[in-house]
């Protein structure tokens, strides 16, 4: 059979539910993580290597940017963690019910920006 | 494999607009994805303007209105327009559902009105479903029994036995779910989707099957059963209120307990 077709639209049409946004930003939380582990890598490197270095390091921290990409960092562990946990609840056959999917989604949400917003104020 | 993108051939174009006759007070409009397999063009979206005081109260009377007096070239599935059969799943608003069981005062302004999402087009609203079938029986989705049935009657079924197929067994294969699975779209060939695991399930639960170590033995597989990642776009889409992420979630619960005796 030679048809032509087409394939019917998903991503484009799709409204995804918020467990299923949740679901893709943690996959894409997991890999920034691993690119930032070698961000941080670099850094505990540099602090490592001496005190110019540890000066250097320092006023670089120091900058905007950086502190963004830094507490972006934080939150997207906080965030990766939270949701890890819902998987474990998951995974254990529990927290299925239609009724309250997106309430907990929000709940795990609502604990990831506190946690990170906690961090903030304990550093 | 993940692809965000449509192939050349898949790519909307806009079509017609069939405006609603002037008298028409109470109106809206439904986009419509259509596909003529003989023309040799794109895939287009056709616009029906629907006077509402004119039709009944469910997306699948108009699309038979549209059908009937706006355009019979269109083309969809539909059967028993109660939600029993399935026939009519597609994607409204952005959801899978099945027109036939979905109000059109659920929705507000336009409705759009697409295939169930990344299968392969036959026609218009008609997505070909025989991978999906085929997969649906590599389950064996029957009872598979050694032992004799009794002479005098039927295998019968404690209550609390038949209790357990609740949730699965009004599961009509309509594949909704399974069509609003990422992970089905990216990995159908290999991967099961939730309705065939939820009715996989269905039959793993039956105490009058015999074969569970052997369908279990089936499912151990890295892509026919793990590509689920409690993703829950199936549970959230079941037009029959059933929750396959659950069913998937027991059976791999079923295997652990197996692995450890």
């Amino acid at each position: 059979m030679t048809h032509n077709r087409p394939l019917s639209p998903h991503l484009q049409v799709y409204r995804l539910p918020l467990t299923g946004i949740i679901s893709i930003t943690h996959r894409m939380t997991g890999v920034l993580l691993a690119l930032g582990l070698v961000l941080f890598v670099c850094a505990v490197s540099a602090i490592a290597a001496g005190p110019a270095s540890y000066a250097a390091m320092q006023d670089l921290l120091g900058m905007l940017p950086v502190q963004i990409i830094y507490w972006g960092f934080v939150y997207a562990l906080i965030f990766h963690l939270c949701h890890g946990v819902r998987h474990l609840i998951w995974d254990a056959g529990a927290s299925f019910n239609r009724d309250t999917m997106d309430r907990y989604a929000l709940y795990e949400l609502a604990v990831s920006v506190v946690l990170t917003v906690s961090i903030f104020f304990l550093l | 494999m993940v692809e965000f993108t449509l192939p050349k051939n898949s790519v909307l174009k806009k079509g017609k607009t069939f405006k609603a006759p002037a008298q028409a007070k109470n109106v809206r409009s439904f986009e419509v994805y259509r596909w003529d397999p003989d023309s040799g063009e794109n895939p287009r979206i056709d616009v029906y303007e629907i006077d509402m005081d004119d039709c009944g109260p469910m997306v699948l009377d108009a699309i038979l209105k549209i059908k009937n007096e706006i355009d019979s070239t269109l083309t969809f599935r539909r059967s028993c327009r109660e939600g029993v059969c399935g026939s009519c799943a597609m994607n409204i608003n952005g959801r899978n559902t099945l027109a036939c069981t979905k109000a059109i005062s659920d929705y507000k302004g336009k409705i759009k009105i697409f295939p169930l999402p990344h299968l392969e087009v036959v026609k218009d609203l008609v997505p070909d479903m025989t991978h999906f079938y085929a997969q649906y029986a590599s389950i064996k989705p029957w009872l598979e029994a050694q032992t004799p049935a009794p002479a005098d009657s039927e295998r019968l079924q404690s209550r609390e036995d038949r209790a357990k197929l609740d949730g699965l067994y009004e599961c009509v294969l309509c594949a909704c779910c399974s069509t609003s699975c990422p992970s089905y779209w990216w990995n159908s060939d290999r991967y099961l989707g939730p309705a065939i695991l939820l009715q996989a399930y269905r039959w793993l639960v039956d105490s009058r099957d015999e074969s569970a170590g052997e369908r279990l033995d089936d499912l151990e597989d890295p892509f026919k059963l793990y590509r689920c990642h409690t993703i829950m776009n199936c549970t959230d889409t079941c037009p029959k209120g059933l929750n396959p992420a659950k069913a998937i979630a027991e059976t791999k619960k079923l295997l652990l307990q197996r692995e450890q005796g």
